[in-house]
């Protein structure tokens, strides 16, 4: 079969792979219908995440048809149509009954490496890294699904792949990222990253009923998309973020911060911004928080910050006194995905939100690698590519 | 809309930049040569004067969010040059006057087209973009919608933190 694999640093390549096969009763395989390039797989083509391997298949974001099930697996049968959620769970786990499934302890199969790095494992993911278990991606013709009898979302008649396919990873992301904000009617929540998790995260803000929705970005496109879904945007490029904040909340600073953005802040014309790139170059410093010391410093006392940008190692200079001072709620982790799909997919079906939006470009696989680079440059209005294997 | 080809666009701009530096310190710093070259003797003050703009103009693309109003600015200068060397050619030296003229003539050609380039992708396009809501209606009329939703105990902001009144 055919497969976007990694190969080093900005290197994803279409390779022609053998086809996967049942290891475990519980597992299912799936012929893949639909994928897409996730903003977190971009950390991996840049050489940001450790533990990847020449020939690792990428992609966690997909869906579609069940080819063959494992003789444990009663829930899945030949030919359902399902959503794979980027974390995979056991369902069995004491974290996995708690609904913390992106922290299963069980589906990572590399648990001793993990260990060693977080102190205890998370769970396993698909196509992102050994560390998180070497699991084969979806960004493939075919996918082996381990735990597949509670690592899958059912779809139903009458939607499409594309309206659904987000429920595998960066629409409940955006979802969980407002959710853990606890928004309250009175709350102004300040989005910073305007890209797929930032977008779905805007548009959670509002149906949750946020007073006031802010998302801070510099792409044009990327700014007008919030607009349309209910922002008040800040271009960080051309007027102070911090200004602006304290403008459109009174001086008071907003109560809800969600960093949508992660390990590879853009740099601007900030001292700290500049800090984090020599740091980074000189491999003193894995992420680049530029971010988090931004919404540490305008969030209102006795706010929240939500965190679902990734970061994958060792930030520096973070204010912590400042955030402990101002007695700051921190949220973060890999999304639980199952916990939402459900909910999701009925605001889906019953026309809540369709969020085939953010789609901006459609392709074939063979054209996957060249989509990364037109991806993480932002070049052509690229804001999420779906691949049709 | 940043598109590859208003990327392309913005690093020709970037290399007219430089090349309107480059241009602009020889104008100021050699007058005498470029008249001789392009067939303008006795005009070295208004060969300088040119220099001077030149520069400006390349430090306003190199320095500019949107280069487009400096491209055109550009633009601008070529006609000026052009009527400057247009009257050369009307004086003792014809043949080098005519060809900076052309050679001038293919340059304002290149800056049309990244005026024009740099303006031609934006507007249709991010047209598009605000009409993608995702929503079935405005977003004002669709504010607290899924308020049906119940936030998770674990996810409530902590009991110490909030308001009196909600406990």
């Amino acid at each position: 079969m055919r497969a976007l694999c990694w190969h080093g640093k900005q290197d994803i390549r279409c390779d022609t792979v053998p086809d996967p096969k049942i290891e475990h009763p519980r597992d299912a395989i799936i012929r893949v219908t639909a994928c897409a390039i996730c903003g977190s797989d971009l950390h991996l083509y840049d050489g940001f995440m450790p533990s990847m391997e020449s020939g690792d298949i990428m992609g966690h974001e997909f869906m579609g048809v069940v080819e063959e099930v494992g003789s444990e697996n009663k829930a899945l049968k030949k030919g359902d149509r399902i959503v794979v959620p980027f974390t995979i769970t056991c369902g069995q786990c004491e974290q996995c009954r708690r609904g913390n499934f992106s922290v299963c302890e069980r589906s990572n199969r590399n648990k001793a490496m993990a260990d060693k790095v977080f102190g205890h494992s998370t769970a396993g993911l698909f196509g992102y890294s050994h560390l998180t278990g070497g699991y084969a991606g979806g960004q493939a013709e075919y996918v082996r699904i381990p735990f597949a009898d509670t690592t899958h979302v059912k779809v139903p008649e009458g939607v499409t792949d594309e309206q659904v396919l987000f429920l595998g990873d960066i629409f409940p992301t955006g979802w969980q990222a407002a959710v853990q904000c606890d928004i309250q009617p009175t709350d102004t929540v300040a989005i910073w990253g305007c890209g797929p998790v930032g977008q779905f995260a805007i548009r959670s803000a509002v149906l949750l009923g946020a007073k006031q929705v802010i998302a801070i970005d510099r792409v044009p496109e990327r700014l007008a998309m919030a607009e349309a879904g209910g922002a008040t945007t800040i271009d960080f490029s051309k007027e102070s973020v911090v200004e602006r904040l304290n403008d459109l909340t009174q001086g008071k600073g907003p109560e809800k911060c969600i960093d949508a953005v992660g390990m590879e802040a853009h740099a601007t014309a900030t001292l700290d911004s500049i800090y984090d790139r020599a740091k980074q170059a000189v491999m003193l410093e894995s992420d680049r928080p530029h971010v988090l010391r931004e919404m540490m410093y305008v969030c209102r006392p006795a706010g929240t910050l939500s965190i679902p940008g990734v970061y994958g190692g060792l930030i520096d200079k973070v204010p912590f006194g400042m955030a402990m001072n101002k007695g700051l709620t921190f949220r973060m982790g890999q999304t639980h995905v199952a916990r939402w799909t459900d909910d999701l997919l009925k605001r889906i079906v019953e026309g809540q939100i369709d969020p085939s939006f953010v789609i901006t470009h459609t392709v074939g696989m063979a054209e996957g690698p060249g989509m990364y680079k037109t991806f993480r440059d932002k070049q052509d209005g690229c804001i999420k590519v779906v691949i049709k294997p | 809309m940043r598109t590859r080809g208003s990327d392309q666009a913005r690093a020709l701009a970037q290399g007219l930049g430089w090349f309107s530096i480059a241009l602009g310190m020889a104008e100021v710093l050699a007058p005498h040569r470029v008249t001789r070259a392009t067939g303008l003797h006795g005009h070295e003050r208004l060969v300088s004067s040119y220099g001077m703009r030149e520069i400006a103009t390349g430090i306003g693309l190199l320095t500019a969010k949107d280069p487009a109003p400096w491209v055109w600015g550009r633009v601008g200068g070529d006609a000026l040059d052009l009527g400057t060397l247009a009257a050369g050619v009307a004086g003792p030296d014809r043949e080098r006057s005519g060809i900076a003229f052309l050679a001038t003539l293919g340059i304002a050609a290149l800056d049309i087209a990244c005026a024009l380039a740099l303006q031609r992708p934006s507007r249709p396009a991010m047209a598009a973009f605000r009409k993608r809501s995702g929503l079935p209606k405005p977003p004002g009329a669709m504010r607290g919608a899924a308020s049906d939703f119940v936030v998770p105990a674990d996810m409530r902001t902590p009991e110490a933190l909030r308001p009196w009144g909600s406990r």
